[in-house]
């Protein structure tokens, strides 16, 4: 489904991304992890086509297609779904304005007619039931004045909304209580299915207990320097990074 | 540079949709500004005395007059002796039916999709059209005499109406007022006037319809709408002109007199041809609109949507004489390009319990300059009056500007006057939002910034609501993506 193939990255001619290999399998769960700074946001921003991460290097395949050439708003329509680390606030537009232009845009690309108005809400509250999602929050502008777990939780219905092929979850459980966590969890396993994908970007081994991830990398210094099952996720949260960077250090 | 501010370089200007020129025959007198012309265009009226000793009196008060400066506007020189006082389509001199109006001319006005034919006409809504200088055809009258209503061309209106003309051209806005509505009153060509009798609510939306066609023309038109005791009116203003490489003049004044419990809303949706992408052409639009809430609990509300123009210089007031009047402004301004706007009003309250609304709503793209510029005034006898005002600028890029002027006076203890401003733009981080779900940028703009204006989109009148948020979108089209 995604096929990462010595992926470079600069931000304002600085290398942060030195050579990324990354195979992604319909139905898998990828967990990345790392410290800040190593640039786990760096790549999601170059996979979503964020223009201030430049592709200096490699290539990415998604779906079959050269993703590299596509335009941010076309990957998504094609199925990458990017859950924010830092969603953005659009005063003034609805909700429902929103989820209509995005889910409407997607059928366009998809060569279906656009929903009904009347399909649109009904297929707006079965996800909204779904994800949990207090209805007063779909009401208003987008994430206009929403708390910071209300944002992530935004993040997630909307990622129900649009179906995606892959999502790529950025720190999706920061700021999120105990309860919300769970919410958030059980919407992201809702949604899984053996064909599509999801990356988990966290610094918590706390979210993998609630969606369990098939492999777990760990991000430093632009590259992904491990590889593992679910037991490296508990071994980071035990041991800390130190280790690893030492492994980097000494190989 | 970022990708955002890369696309707001790369500005292409939309095509200008209504920038066709009718081919018709027209009869024009030739340039220049004198009190010989002001007497022709009177003659060619078959004015009476009165209409003329009115035009002169104003047209020598304008020689006095100089050009006013306090806009925050680039204003060119004008000359004023290289405009064209008087032009109309050549047309038998009484229209007795559409089969005598040339088929041209209907034609130009289906294109800007104005119906003059009534059975095709939109329902609910008669339209006064008027070209260049004259009225061409106003639809359903007679289903509006049967209420006593009278809408007709002001020309017509000095004919068989000169009594309520006399009695109210000019007690609104008179010709001293400012030098724009003195020029206009010594040479204005045509126009709409409206009168409501006692009681009556006006079944269907009136609207006048503005097109400039001929070149090198000044479009001077008035616009009088006098409602009674206990009326409702709502009317409609639209216009266009075609794509030109010089600037055209237009300087109108628009007239309301509200009686007691009289109630008048007037929608504007103003797209003037605006210059093309490098500021060449466009129209310079000078407008007086003002109305005075004359009766007690009268009420009127301006609503405008400005999207054309090279220049805007408009300020819709109302004068809330009655008591317990009540005077709304709601106003979304878009420049883009070259444009500049200096915009706003003027709420003078002089009654008791008065109450006026402002939400105005600007949007600044390209190299634009975007101005409010409002009055509040509370008069010493004007118990317990009332202001809020909310003045909101939306930046698009970071060569354009956004100014508000907000001017208090008051002279009233017991008043209540508040002023909300607030300055945004439309950031990267929102246009890559958009994107990332599926949205291409400039259907993420139009969102934004139809959301923005939502407040004053939902005051028009239903499908000149749809008209405006498509308009919107269109001005601003190219200016991002
Ligand atoms: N927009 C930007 N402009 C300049 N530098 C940036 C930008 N975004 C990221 N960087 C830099 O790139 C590097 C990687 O950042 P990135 O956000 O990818 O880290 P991260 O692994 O997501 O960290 P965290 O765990 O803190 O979220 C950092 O040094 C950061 O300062
Ligand atoms: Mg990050």
């Amino acid at each position: 489904m995604l096929s990462i193939k010595n992926l470079k990255v600069s931000i304002e001619d600085k290398e942060i991304l030195k050579g990324i290999n990354l195979e992604i399998k319909p139905g898998e769960i990828h967990a990345i992890m790392g410290p800040n700074g190593s640039g786990k946001s760096t790549l999601a921003a170059a996979l979503s086509g964020r223009d201030y991460a430049s592709v200096t290097g490699g290539s990415i395949t998604f779906l079959g297609n050269d993703l590299l050439e596509m335009s941010p708003e076309d990957r998504a329509r094609a199925g990458l779904f990017l859950g924010f680390q830092y969603p953005v606030e659009i005063p003034g537009v609805s909700m429902v304005n929103f989820m209509r232009s995005a889910v409407n845009e997607k059928r366009k690309y998809q060569k279906l007619e656009p929903l009904s108005s009347s399909d649109f809400l009904k297929l707006m509250r079965e996800k909204k039931e779904v994800v949990e999602i207090d209805s007063n929050l779909t009401n208003r502008s987008v994430n206009e004045g929403f708390s910071g777990g209300e944002k992530k939780k935004n993040e997630i219905f909307q990622m129900a909304m649009l179906e995606p092929k892959l999502a790529i979850l950025d720190e999706t459980d920061s700021g999120l209580d105990i309860d919300a966590l769970r919410v958030v969890a059980n919407g992201v396993n809702k949604l899984h299915s053996p064909e599509n994908a999801t990356i988990v970007i966290t610094h918590y081994q706390r979210l993998l207990d609630y969606i369990v991830p098939d492999f777990v990398h760990v991000l430093y210094q632009g590259r992904i320097v491990k590889s593992g099952d679910k037991t490296l996720a508990y071994e980071l949260e035990e041991k800390g990074y130190d280790w690893i960077k030492e492994e980097v250090i000494a190989g | 540079m970022s990708e955002n501010n890369k696309i707001l370089n790369e500005l292409t200007q939309s095509d200008y949709k209504y920038g066709f020129v009718t081919d018709i025959e027209t009869e024009s007198i030739p340039k220049g500004l004198s009190e010989e012309v002001v007497a022709i265009i009177s003659a060619k009226k078959n004015e009476p005395e009165w209409m003329l000793e009115f035009r002169l009196k104003a047209f020598r008060h304008w020689q006095k007059m100089t050009m006013p400066k306090w806009a925050h506007l680039e204003l060119p020189e004008i000359n004023y002796q290289d405009i064209i006082y008087y032009s109309a389509p050549k047309q038998s001199a009484k229209l007795n039916s559409l089969d005598e109006v040339d088929p041209e001319l209907l034609d130009t006005f289906n294109k800007l999709g104005i119906p003059l034919e009534e059975q095709k006409a939109l329902a609910g809504v008669a339209v006064d059209a008027v070209m260049d200088s004259v009225s061409v055809k106003t639809t359903f009258k007679e289903t509006l005499a049967e209420k006593g209503i009278i809408f007709c061309s002001f020309s017509e209106a000095v004919q068989n109406h000169p009594d309520l003309i006399k009695k109210y051209m000019g007690s609104v806005v008179p010709y001293t007022d400012n030098y724009f509505a003195a020029l206009n009153s010594a040479v204005f060509s045509d126009g709409s006037f409206c009168y409501i009798p006692k009681g009556i609510r006006c079944p269907m939306e009136l609207s006048t319809y503005f097109r400039i066609n001929a070149a090198n023309t000044g479009q001077f038109e008035r616009t009088l709408i006098v409602a009674e005791e206990g009326s409702y009116v709502s009317y409609l203003e639209g216009c266009t002109a075609p794509q030109r490489d010089e600037n055209q003049l237009h300087a109108a004044i628009v007239e309301i007199v509200a009686m007691d419990h009289a109630q008048v809303k007037y929608s504007t949706v103003q797209n003037w041809y605006p210059g093309d992408k490098n500021g060449i052409g466009g129209i310079y639009n000078f407008v007086t609109k003002r109305g005075i809430c004359k009766g007690d609990f009268s009420k009127i509300s301006w609503t405008q949507v400005e999207t054309g123009s090279a220049i805007t210089w408009k300020y819709p007031s109302c004068i809330l004489r009655g008591n317990n009047s009540i005077a709304e402004f709601y106003s979304v301004a878009v420049t883009n390009n070259h444009q500049q706007a200096d915009t706003g009003t003027k709420m003078i309250h002089i009654g008791k319990n008065t109450k006026s609304t402002i939400i105005s709503k600007g949007i600044s793209a390209g190299f634009s300059e975007n101005s409010y510029r409002g009055l509040v005034k509370v008069m010493k006898g004007a118990e317990n009056a009332r202001n809020y005002s909310q003045c909101d600028s939306l930046l698009l890029g970071d060569k354009c500007g956004a100014h508000t002027w907000p001017y208090i006076e008051v002279d009233n203890k017991t008043a209540i006057v508040e002023h909300e401003a607030t300055t945004s733009k439309i950031g990267e981080d929102q246009i890559f939002y958009c994107n990332q779900r599926g949205i291409d940028t400039e259907t993420a703009i139009s969102l934004i910034v139809n959301g923005y204006a939502k407040e004053v989109l939902n005051k028009l009148p239903m499908e000149f609501a749809v008209e405006a948020q498509k308009l919107l979108a269109i001005t601003l089209e190219g200016s991002v993506g």
